[in-house]
């Protein structure tokens, strides 16, 4: 009797193993889950299908950048949502060494800049155009600050050129950087229930422009001669003197995927969202409360037609 | 003495004036480029040459690690499949469960069984009662997963930590060298050490354990070293004239008598173990950490409130259950019989898992607590923040502004200003006079490391902002515990107060007062204040108590009265015990730095933190040693002075 049970279970393991037979490899592939909804939405709906295509699926939390040599060395396989904004040099840092490859575009396009409430701009009618910033400096004061305006920064390893911005573009304010982007989204979410002056760094696609209605500030647009060459732009000597770029969201992988699971690397690259779509999902998660499990339920059955395609 | 009055005096005000008047050269402000030493790019190229190409014989160091790792990970997967997992088929989506995993009834019978065993019924309610709340508040999954990593942190923290310790007790050497080990492992922030085990043992759970079990080790040394030492001697002499070999004599009569000291440093484990959950959990260990992060990502205050209590919770069962077994009377009852009349709690427990199990099938509510009963209380959380925010956001901004003008902004200025020649040149006095020449060596040596890092500036505000929490902390504390130590029923408040403030994670706190207070050192210093004061109180409240009751009565006799007896015969006896509070209270600011730095500081605890971003070990290990130094330096001095006093009441 003691020993049957273990064996019975044996048995169950392995007819489980021999059921997936059809696909290359039946190790599992590597996810990597980040800290923001929009990329564990992504790597959700990606696991899924590749689950869906009989491949065996591992989710592991790892740090956005810390991840690359991770990558590297085979431990992890894939990571999702590589934004240009962000991540741009490290993923090219990683390519470089050869262990890393590129997996295509996830079809987004991440938009990072300056952002405000919609109430402020009945104070500040001038907006959402950047010159008005300085006739309403004294307005987003605070004492620490005052008289120059308080600007709410991301993170200092976001980078993001904004103390340089503000010198170039002779912006009366000054740069506070937030730890990270919970206490940034925490300031947002007091000065918004107050309905008090808040000027802050925003990036899309995230729940944050879904729940608070605003509007991002409007520089002169981004080109890559702004940032390089001092001449170009609105201020003669200086650089930075623009907008943030807007770029992809990028999907990266370990070298050795396509040889081990060439129809998951295929999947994966095939791989495409919009803006719209994922906007919509970040906010019925982070703004409605659903599970995460539900809403990729609920766009895996939507869209069924689209995803069979990649995994043929 | 009045020499030494007047030379310190004479200190400050040089000190006051140089900051002030003097308009200094740059290179005294701050170490020149010239003295900086490069050690970040020994760090970064000593890691890469240890994980790419270092080998004893024909195995590299990283297989070595991988295969440690994956002995880690056999049992850690084990004890998964039995408390969340279960046996499945398939995976993520797709998985089907043919046997469940224990279920939340089966758990919580077993707590109580436990509770029972280790002294009595009401204990074991108490932990039968927090297991429903967990369940009830719709934790379970999630705490069950926390549980699961604490059940193999905790074992292999003692197990390893009692190996250490009784090697460093048997060859004094072993000691010698694991002394200052120990030291950096209490100190170092603990992101700086995430990369390298990320880098070294491969990503998930089991880094995530590693990380935790070198935190929450340490302490377990020093405690069996401290418990070895205390084995009254006659004792050792017995067991060898009664032909013990070294092996017996360490089973059977050693570690047995040690044994009540040893549960002190259990329990040390368990709560730092607990303490490690958030941090742990940005490196993959999952569980109620990761939901806490979650939950404060998405603003959920409530959420995050809700999963930190859990966190508590689980403590609270964990510690008094192990405190329980400590206490517990080697009386062992002989029962007779079958083996379920011998062993009748066990046989109850494995009864209602397997019931449990079976009929969970048919009836979902054995397996699971259904999600229609959890109860939440996550609007109010948030309610409660909204309503404080709207109506009192003036008073508390009046509150903020004058702090950062008053306090903050003016102490910041000081120690910026100071000359760093002038700084090692007092810390070195300090060291001469309260610990002779050894100690100002010590303490010169570590003050030029941080000097040769070109880190200065970020020590600096890293000094300031630890300084003034610690001040405040102590402030606050030593008052608390007073009032602790001299009425019962404040004591136990205040140790429920206390208690619940080790172990709810700091980032639980840490937004809601972001929400109140903005990004800034403000908000970092409330965090650092409210982590740290808890030594203050406790050795404070133990110093007092402690203090002979003879000595107490003597003061009566000769006619002091309550606060004559507190400021004359109490407070100065339990100087040394405060002093020692002290130290704990600066060594746990410390460690807060990287927490802090999350809402925007720019300490060293920021540099750790930016470091941990780019994956830069170097980077992180080189600010995660300076933080170290400063602490270590902080430690010896007031190690030397509880010292000095304790000398000094003797001799009286």
């Amino acid at each position: 009797m003691r020993m049957r049970h273990p064996m019975a279970i044996a048995a169950l393991v392995f007819s489980a193993g021999a059921a997936m037979a059809e696909v290359e490899s039946t190790d599992p592939i590597k996810l990597t889950l980040h800290d923001w909804t929009g990329q564990l939405i992504t790597t959700n709906i990606m696991a899924a299908i590749l689950e869906e295509a009989g491949y065996n699926v591992e989710l592991v939390q790892a740090d956005y950048l810390a991840q690359f040599p991770g990558i590297e060395s085979g431990d992890l396989h894939v990571a999702m949502e590589l934004w240009a904004t962000t991540a741009a040099e490290a993923m090219d840092a990683s390519i470089a060494t050869g262990n890393t490859v590129s997996l295509g575009e996830t079809g987004m396009q991440a938009k990072e800049e300056w952002w405000y409430p919609i109430y402020m701009k009945e104070q500040c009618p001038g907006l959402p155009d950047w010159k008005a910033l300085n006739d309403c400096a004294e307005m987003f004061a605070t004492p620490d600050t005052a008289p120059k305006g308080r600007y709410l920064g991301g993170p200092v390893t976001w980078g993001g050129y904004d103390d340089e911005r503000v010198v170039a573009l002779g912006l009366n304010y000054e740069v506070i950087h937030a730890g990270t982007d919970a206490a940034m989204f925490a300031e947002l979410e007091s000065a918004y229930q107050r309905k008090a002056p808040i000027l802050l760094w925003i990036y899309a696609p995230h729940w944050a422009p879904i729940k608070f209605e605003g509007e991002w500030v409007e520089f002169p647009p981004y080109t890559p001669e702004c940032y390089n060459d001092p001449s170009v732009g609105v201020n003669p000597d200086l650089a930075y003197d623009c907008g943030k770029p807007t770029g992809g969201i990028f999907k990266a992988g370990w070298v050795g995927l396509e040889g081990k699971w060439p129809g998951a690397a295929k999947a994966i690259k095939a791989f495409k969202l919009t803006n719209e779509d994922m906007g919509a999902m970040v906010g019925k998660v982070d703004v409605d409360g659903m599970a995460i499990e539900d809403v990729v339920d609920e766009w895996m059955t939507a869209n069924e037609a689209v995803w069979t395609t990649w995994i043929q | 003495m009045t020499l030494w009055r007047g030379i310190w005096a004479a200190v400050a005000l040089l000190a006051l004036g140089l900051t002030i008047f003097a308009t200094l050269p740059a290179g005294l402000l701050g170490p020149p480029q010239s003295m900086q030493l490069p050690f970040a790019k020994w760090l970064t190229a000593g890691m890469k040459w240890l994980t790419d190409s270092a080998a004893i014989g024909p195995v590299t160091v990283k297989d070595l690690t991988r295969a440690f790792a994956s002995v880690i990970e056999a049992p850690y997967k084990v004890v998964k499949v039995l408390l969340v997992d279960g046996i499945t088929e398939g995976r993520g989506r797709r998985a089907t469960t043919i046997i469940p995993p224990l279920s939340w009834v089966a758990v919580t019978v077993a707590a109580v069984a436990l509770g029972h065993f280790a002294r009595n019924i009401w204990l074991g309610l108490l932990a039968g009662a927090l297991m429903t709340y967990l369940a009830v508040f719709g934790q379970w999954d999630s705490a069950m997963v926390t549980l699961a990593s604490i059940a193999i942190a905790v074992p292999l923290g003692v197990l390893g930590g009692m190996a250490q310790g009784i090697a460093a007790w048997r060859w004094p050497w072993v000691e010698r060298v694991l002394s200052p080990v120990l030291d950096l492992m209490q100190t170092i922030p603990t992101f700086a050490f995430l990369v390298p085990i990320l880098v070294l043992f491969g990503f998930g759970p089991v880094a995530a354990l590693l990380a935790t079990i070198i935190y929450a080790m340490p302490p377990m040394v020093r405690v069996t070293i401290v418990a070895l030492r205390a084995v009254p001697s006659e004792i050792v002499d017995f067991s060898n004239m009664a032909g013990c070999t070294p092996w017996q004599r360490m089973r059977k009569v050693m570690l047995p008598v040690a044994l009540p000291d040893l549960m002190v440093g259990v329990n040390q484990v368990i709560m730092l173990s607990l303490n490690m959950v958030i941090i742990a959990s940005m490196i993959g260990a999952g569980g109620l950490g990761a939901d806490v992060l979650e939950s404060l990502r998405r603003l959920n205050i409530g959420g995050g409130i809700e999963a930190g209590l859990a966190i508590t919770a689980l403590a609270v069962v964990l510690d008094r259950l192990g405190q329980a077994m400590s206490e517990r009377v080697a009386s062992v009852e002989v029962r007779k019989g079958n083996w379920w009349r011998r062993h009748p709690r066990t046989a109850l427990v494995l009864v209602v898992a397997l019931v449990t199990g079976a009929l969970g099938f048919l009836i979902p509510i054995l397996q699971d607590w259904p999600k229609a009963w959890e109860i939440t209380t996550k609007p109010f959380w948030s309610d409660l923040i909204e309503h404080i925010n709207v109506n009192y956001f003036d008073q508390l901004e009046a509150v903020r502004v004058w702090f950062l003008e008053a306090l903050l902004l003016p102490v910041k200025r000081f120690f910026l200003a100071l000359p760093w020649p002038f700084l090692l040149a007092v810390l070195t006095l300090a060291g001469w006079r309260l610990g002779g020449i050894r100690l100002s060596a010590v303490v010169l040596a570590l003050g030029l490391f941080v000097a040769a890092t070109g880190l200065w500036e970020q020590a600096m505000i890293t000094v300031y902002l630890c300084g003034l929490s610690v001040v405040i902390a102590m402030a606050i504390g030593v008052p608390m515990g007073i009032l602790a130590a001299s009425n019962e029923t404040a004591g136990k408040v205040i140790g429920t107060v206390v208690d619940t403030l080790q172990t709810l994670p700091s980032f639980v706190y840490l937004i809601p007062v972001v929400m109140l207070f903005r990004v800034g050192d403000f908000s970092a210093m409330i965090a650092v204040v409210l982590f740290a004061l808890v030594p203050a109180v406790k050795y404070t409240a133990h110093g007092l108590r402690s203090v002979p009751d003879e000595l107490i009565e003597a003061g009566v006799v000769c006619g002091c009265t309550r606060v004559q007896i507190l400021r004359k015969v109490r407070l100065p006896l339990a100087v040394p015990m405060i002093l020692l509070g002290l130290n704990q209270t600066i060594l746990l600011a410390l460690s807060m730095l990287v927490i802090t730095a999350l809402v925007g500081t720019r300490d060293l605890g920021q540099e750790v933190y930016a470091a941990l971003a780019t994956a830069d070990v170097g980077r992180g290990l080189v600010a995660g040693l300076s933080v170290a130094a400063i602490a270590i330096i902080a430690d010896r001095l007031i190690g030397a002075a509880a010292g000095r006093a304790r000398a000094r009441l003797e001799g009286v």
